[in-house]
């Protein structure tokens, strides 16, 4: 990230979400998004006609339906005639987009949002079709069968074992009970999950993500816009996504060093940068695991207390929603900086890293 | 040319020996479960009890059928439900003198935008009982419905619109919705 100019400094000023549930099935999206983006404009005494652009992230193959998110935009209502954007990505990569047109000067606000249904369709055969279409879609690798791939590389590689995986995945749920809008939560000790029967070897149930139904909304603003109002915005000190190759044999799976040139590019390189709460979208226990390392994060950060993916995880919604929950602790006043990040693709392929502090500057 | 799922073609003409890849068939099926919504499952309900049922904004009062939830236009929820009546006005048309796979009519046919009574949105239906060629912008129609116990939840319920015999409505009272 090394623009021509400094930063405009821009902020979260709101966030709203809906409950994640295992199958939404008396609405449809328009009808799950309404109450969230109503929420969003409300707590900043804001309209969807203050708004300067609007991007939303969501998948029209988890929907079933072409342009499904054309149609999910009634939820905002988009007339007059809007500067409006969509990616077919989670809705974090979405903020991505809204944070690079705020940047351009001429608009000061901007909605995010996005929507996902994991539950009306086969997950299984959906993931896989992210897959190189070549060589590995048409084999239909699972999701969960990728995962135990990379989980199965790190006790190869003496990183983690079975324990620390189940560690991950107690701690989110306890950490869950106090998230009235996560799925999975409950007080389980590391030896009752591991007690639990394989999925896929290495992985048990409690290493794996819920099915989520759920959406999410952030209002963004810049400057002055996002002192009027907010109290404590939450500002984007630094923003990044990078890449690896889609041939999962040529990465080496128990590091992420996209998600380390992502922090880097969101000034957050080296560890120079501590920051009181880290988000994380690892929607497989052990990825959080391969995460902190790659953030360099020390073990006196909070990590996903919201419980993170694996006690909620909306496809297209759960990385919008780390960026949502580590800004809210801003908001809230509980933390003074924070990192969200948000993953795509498989075993952690794609990474976004966004910092987030109380400041403009990012100092305490 | 067919091949069963998932086989590779050789480059034509090429021998079988050297095995050049140069077509590869990957069939995708994928189910899903459709949630069609409250204000759709009303809509839905009332096609199965014969009758059409919009829902108003109440912002800014107009009539959405089929419903979805929303106001397009302010993006708030539609809360008052509206039973519109059974007749309406052809606002365009096009006449199918295309055949496809899959039809089910015989061509030519008239396929239209129907503005039923009440509604503030135009709603697609077919046009029969009428020559294609007297078929006209401002065509006043009422549905005709499957029989009683046929009627299902779903749009096969109306089988298409007929002209009522009433005079063309003024093209002022659709202009709006074309």
């Amino acid at each position: 990230m090394s623009p021509g100019r400094p930063l405009r400094p821009v902020a979260v000023v709101a966030f709203a979400q809906a409950p994640n549930v295992r199958r939404e099935d008396h609405r449809n999206e328009v009808e799950m998004l309404m109450p969230v983006v109503e929420e969003v404009f409300s707590t900043v005494g804001m309209t969807k006609d203050d708004m300067g652009f609007v991007c939303s992230g969501s998948s029209d193959y988890l929907v079933g339906a072409p342009f499904s998110f054309v149609m999910a935009l009634d939820a905002v209502g988009a007339w007059p005639p809007m500067r409006e954007s969509h990616v077919e990505m989670d809705g974090a990569f979405a903020l991505y987009e809204a944070w690079t047109q705020l940047q351009e000067d001429d608009i000061d606000t901007a909605l995010v949002y996005s929507f996902g249904r994991s539950s009306p369709t086969q997950l299984d055969k959906v993931l896989a079709l992210q897959l190189d279409p070549y060589y590995l879609a048409p084999l239909w690798p699972d999701p969960v069968a990728l995962a135990a791939l990379q989980a199965q590389a790190l006790i190869d590689a003496g990183k983690a074992t079975e324990a620390d995986f189940a560690a991950v995945a107690a701690r989110s749920r306890r950490d869950a009970m106090a998230n009235p809008n996560a799925q999975v939560k409950g007080d389980r000790s590391v030896d009752e999950l591991l007690a639990e029967d394989y999925v896929v070897a290495p992985l048990r149930r409690h290493t794996l993500p819920p099915v989520s139904d759920g959406c999410a909304a952030i209002v963004l603003a810049a400057g002055d816009r996002a002192a009027a109002v907010c109290e404590r915005p939450a500002w984007i000190t630094g923003i990044d996504h990078r890449i690896e190759t889609h041939q999962l044999g040529a990465r080496d799976l128990t590091t992420s060093s996209s998600t380390t040139a992502a922090a880097a590019g969101a000034g957050l390189g080296g560890g120079a940068v501590a920051v009181d709460v880290a988000e994380l979208h690892a929607p497989f226990a052990h990825q959080e695991l391969i995460l902190r390392e790659a953030l360099g994060l020390g073990d006196g950060v909070a990590v996903n207390p919201s419980g993170g993916a694996l006690a909620a995880n909306a496809l297209m919604v759960a990385g919008l929603t780390r960026i949502g929950e580590a800004a809210q602790r801003i908001i809230d006043g509980g933390a003074q900086r924070a990192v969200a990040h948000a993953t795509s693709g498989p075993c952690l392929q794609q990474n976004l890293v966004c910092a987030l502090a109380a400041t403009p500057e990012g100092g305490a | 040319m067919s091949r069963s799922n998932g086989t590779a073609e050789s480059v034509a003409g090429a021998p079988e020996e050297q095995g050049a890849v140069t077509t590869l068939e990957t069939p995708i099926h994928i189910d899903y479960q459709f949630t069609a919504g409250q204000a759709q499952s009303r809509f839905l309900k009332g096609i199965s009890e014969g009758k059409f049922l919009g829902q108003r904004c109440p912002k800014c009062q107009k009539v959405y059928v089929p419903p979805r939830g929303s106001c397009p236009t302010d993006g708030v929820a539609t809360t008052d439900e509206v039973e519109l009546g059974n007749t309406g006005t052809v606002t365009t048309y096009c006449v199918v003198n295309v055949p496809f796979q899959g039809q089910s009519i015989e061509i030519p046919y008239i396929c239209a935008q129907v503005l039923l009574d009440g509604a503030n949105i135009a709603f697609m239906g077919l046009i029969q009982e009428i020559p294609t060629d007297q078929v006209r912008m401002g065509l006043r129609v009422e549905a005709v419905w499957v029989e009683p116990g046929e009627l299902k939840p779903n749009l096969s319920s109306v089988k298409y619109f007929r002209p009522t015999g009433e005079p063309d409505a003024p093209y002022e009272s659709f202009e709006e919705y074309l």
